[in-house]
């Protein structure tokens, strides 16, 4: 136990983090992308589809992340294909990122006026001249913030996939804490690093929102 | 010994003094018409009594209660001070009744009944008994405005402050709120108003005070001071209100 | 090959899902009635209280809204009895969920709490009431009004995230769907069913507060 100094236990933990990084980023940048998909298609005007993308985000939504990340791990295997937990984490996380952000992004494209896709409609724009040159530039401006505040969620997320097997931040935390019996020093600073990620997220939200009120 | 006692009283915000040594007694039953053009310290004045501003020197006394001095409990002062501000500023949770009943409740410790009949009393009195169960944002401006004088009377004041309660209101609806303040002025109760309406003033004040830059710049009875004002300010600010 | 979804084998083991879901909605009750409770004294803190109060509060949010709830979970459990305070699962489970939401419904409350106008506190002190008067008469009920939609959706939210007090072996519907998978192998299946339990607990629980809501807050 005297051979856990402090160090290793904050080197270990620190090059674990690294692992939550990279999962937060793909599940934000794979989510991000699948979440714009669905966008289109929550506001195509296509009631099928618009239905689909709906009960898409009641289930990520009204689920446990867990249970989302079990039934991707377990339910994968049933085809007999071998799915790792890295796998299992990066899909769970990407299908839950992107149902919020799907509704995130609905919110922001709501909020412009009716009046501009109506001016819009009778200049005959078709559905994507629409949401390229008239929707979209305006929507983005309000949507950075929201986004960039739900990042912290996908970072504290990216935890779970501690529990399915995934070596990051928080297992390597239960790891450490396993060989050196020192629970209250290593979760805490599993945390201080958990809140060294988050918290500039969250100020920067903050200042971009209050930015973009100021600007309103 | 006046019911309001103010003495050289100064209030500053920041480098801005906005009241310089403002002197004035109320005496009980006085109905004091207080105006002047905005930004004159009328308002502050006015805030300073209940203690909602504190001053920054000077005295103001009420039923001999030093607004701010260490003896003073603040509470039990404004007990005796009711104030009705220009946006009315009703809880907008609870009924007119409900309005009406809170502090008599809490602040008085009355029971529920007997809360209730003077708030049911108070609310007859400016007219408004029959919208007892109206929410804040079902009733007009003007219905908004006698609660909210319902609501300061319940608590048996000694005096009313009321800072430019017309102020806010359509100019259909300014009318059923004076009546309501001639009324209580008719009854002998000490008033002091910050307001435009002029002819209000004129007939129902008892004492004119006129503000401006900070200062009591004339005063005196209101028909006399406007029939001959003695300074070319209070000239110019009666000519500007006729026009 | 096409694998044939067994959801026959769940039926044996209904008593443990109806115990598992039990202890879920208890344990959410519970934990949303001490947290909107700790968010309440939280957010009247933040606002009406003192500056070193309010700094701590702002503290104890900021700490807890940008780390993990699971690591929070780990702490009250593994850590705090390293501290001298021993803890069962249950009640470790019910402190990390109050603090959690302590936090979230400290900062949707005090959202509430400053869209209060000026003019009404004022005219709460000028019928002479103490400070506490005008918080508790004058400015919360408003404030939960205001503030009701956030407030359910983080308890919902709250409620969700539960499932990993699993982990520390509290057994609610998340640790019955564990064990059933244990014994049957049929892992989807469980975590399917428990799942759909899950969004079923959800849609409930959005009906009730929103009940709830128009009932506390009656608007003619």
């Amino acid at each position: 136990m005297a051979d856990f100094s402090l160090w290793v236990i904050v080197s270990n933990l620190l090059l674990a983090a690294r692992w939550t990084i990279a999962l937060s980023l793909i599940a934000f940048v794979c989510g991000g992308v699948v979440g714009l998909l669905l966008l289109f298609a929550r506001i195509s005007g296509v009631r099928l589809l618009e239905r689909f993308v709906f009960l898409y985000v009641e289930f990520f939504q009204g689920t446990p992340l867990l249970m989302q990340m079990f039934m991707l791990f377990f339910g994968v295997a049933l085809f007999g294909v071998e799915i790792s937990p890295w796998m299992a984490a990066s899909l769970a996380l990407t299908l839950w990122t992107s149902a919020f952000l799907t509704e995130i992004w609905r919110g922001c494209v709501k909020s412009v006026p009716l009046g501009q896709w109506d001016a819009a409609d009778s200049l005959g724009f078709n559905f994507v001249d629409l949401m390229r040159y008239v929707i979209l530039p305006q929507a983005l401006r309000i949507s950075v913030p929201p986004t960039v505040g739900f990042l912290v969620q996908v970072v504290k997320g990216t935890a779970l996939a501690s529990i399915i097997g995934f070596v990051e931040l928080t297992r390597a935390g239960t790891m450490i804490n396993n060989a050196t019996f020192r629970p209250f020093l290593v979760y805490t600073i599993v945390g201080l690093i958990y809140f060294a990620l988050c918290f500039p997220l969250s100020l920067l939200a903050k200042s971009l929102e209050r930015r973009l009120n100021a600007a309103r | 010994m006046p019911l309001v006692s103010i003495v050289d009283v100064r209030k500053s915000f920041g480098s801005n003094e906005v009241l310089k040594g403002v002197s004035l007694p109320v005496e009980r039953g006085d109905v004091v018409a207080i105006v002047g053009r905005s930004g004159s310290g009328k308002s502050t004045l006015l805030r300073c009594i209940n203690g909602l501003e504190s001053h920054d020197s000077g005295t103001i006394t009420v039923d001999g209660l030093e607004v701010g001095g260490a003896a003073t409990d603040m509470r039990v002062l404004r007990r005796q001070v009711g104030m009705i501000f220009q946006q009315f500023n009703l809880f907008p949770h609870l009924t007119a009744l409900g309005n009406v009943m809170l502090a008599p409740r809490i602040v008085l410790k009355m029971g529920e009944r007997e809360a209730r009949d003077i708030a049911l009393d108070m609310l007859a009195k400016v007219g408004l008994a029959d919208k007892r169960d109206n929410y804040p944002s079902q009733l007009s401006g003007g219905q908004q405005q006698r609660v909210a004088i319902a609501r300061a009377l319940a608590m048996r004041p000694m005096a009313l402050l009321c800072d430019e309660i017309t102020s806010a209101l359509d100019p259909e609806l300014i009318n059923e709120v004076l009546r309501v303040v001639e009324t209580l002025a008719s009854e002998g109760m000490t008033l002091m108003l910050v307001t435009h309406e002029m002819r209000f003033a004129r007939d129902v004040g008892t004492k004119l005070v006129f503000m401006h830059q900070g200062r009591v710049h004339e005063e005196g009875p209101p028909k006399a001071l406007f029939a001959a004002p003695q300074t070319l300010e209070l000239q110019q600010f009666i000519g500007a209100s006729r026009a | 090959m096409i694998y044939k979804l067994q959801f026959a084998d769940l039926l044996p083991y209904w008593d443990v899902l109806v115990r598992g879901l039990a202890f879920t909605i208890l344990l959410t009750l519970a934990s949303t009635l001490s947290g909107v409770a700790v968010g309440t004294l939280g957010a009247s803190a933040r606002t009406f209280g003192p500056q070193w109060l309010s700094r701590l509060v702002g503290a104890y949010v900021e700490l807890i809204r940008n780390t993990p709830f699971l690591v929070q979970l780990f702490f009250v459990y593994f850590g705090l009895p390293a501290a001298g305070l021993k803890l069962t699962e249950t009640q470790a489970a019910f402190i990390a969920m109050t603090i959690n939401l302590g936090a979230y419904s400290t900062e949707i409350i005090r959202a509430g709490i400053e869209a209060t106008p000026k003019g009404v506190i004022e005219a709460g002190v000028s019928l002479a009431m103490t400070r506490l008067q005008v918080l508790r008469h004058v400015v919360l009920k408003p404030a939960f009004e205001k503030v009701w939609p956030a407030l359910a959706s983080q308890i919902i939210i709250v409620m969700l995230g539960s499932s990993v007090v699993s982990q520390i072996s509290a057994e609610d519907l998340t640790y019955a769907a564990n064990f059933i998978q244990s014994r049957n192998f049929r892992a989807f299946e469980s975590y399917f069913v428990v799942a759909l339990a899950y969004l079923m607990l959800a849609i409930l629980a959005r009906a009730i507060l929103r009940a709830l809501g128009s009932r506390l807050f009656p608007k003619a």
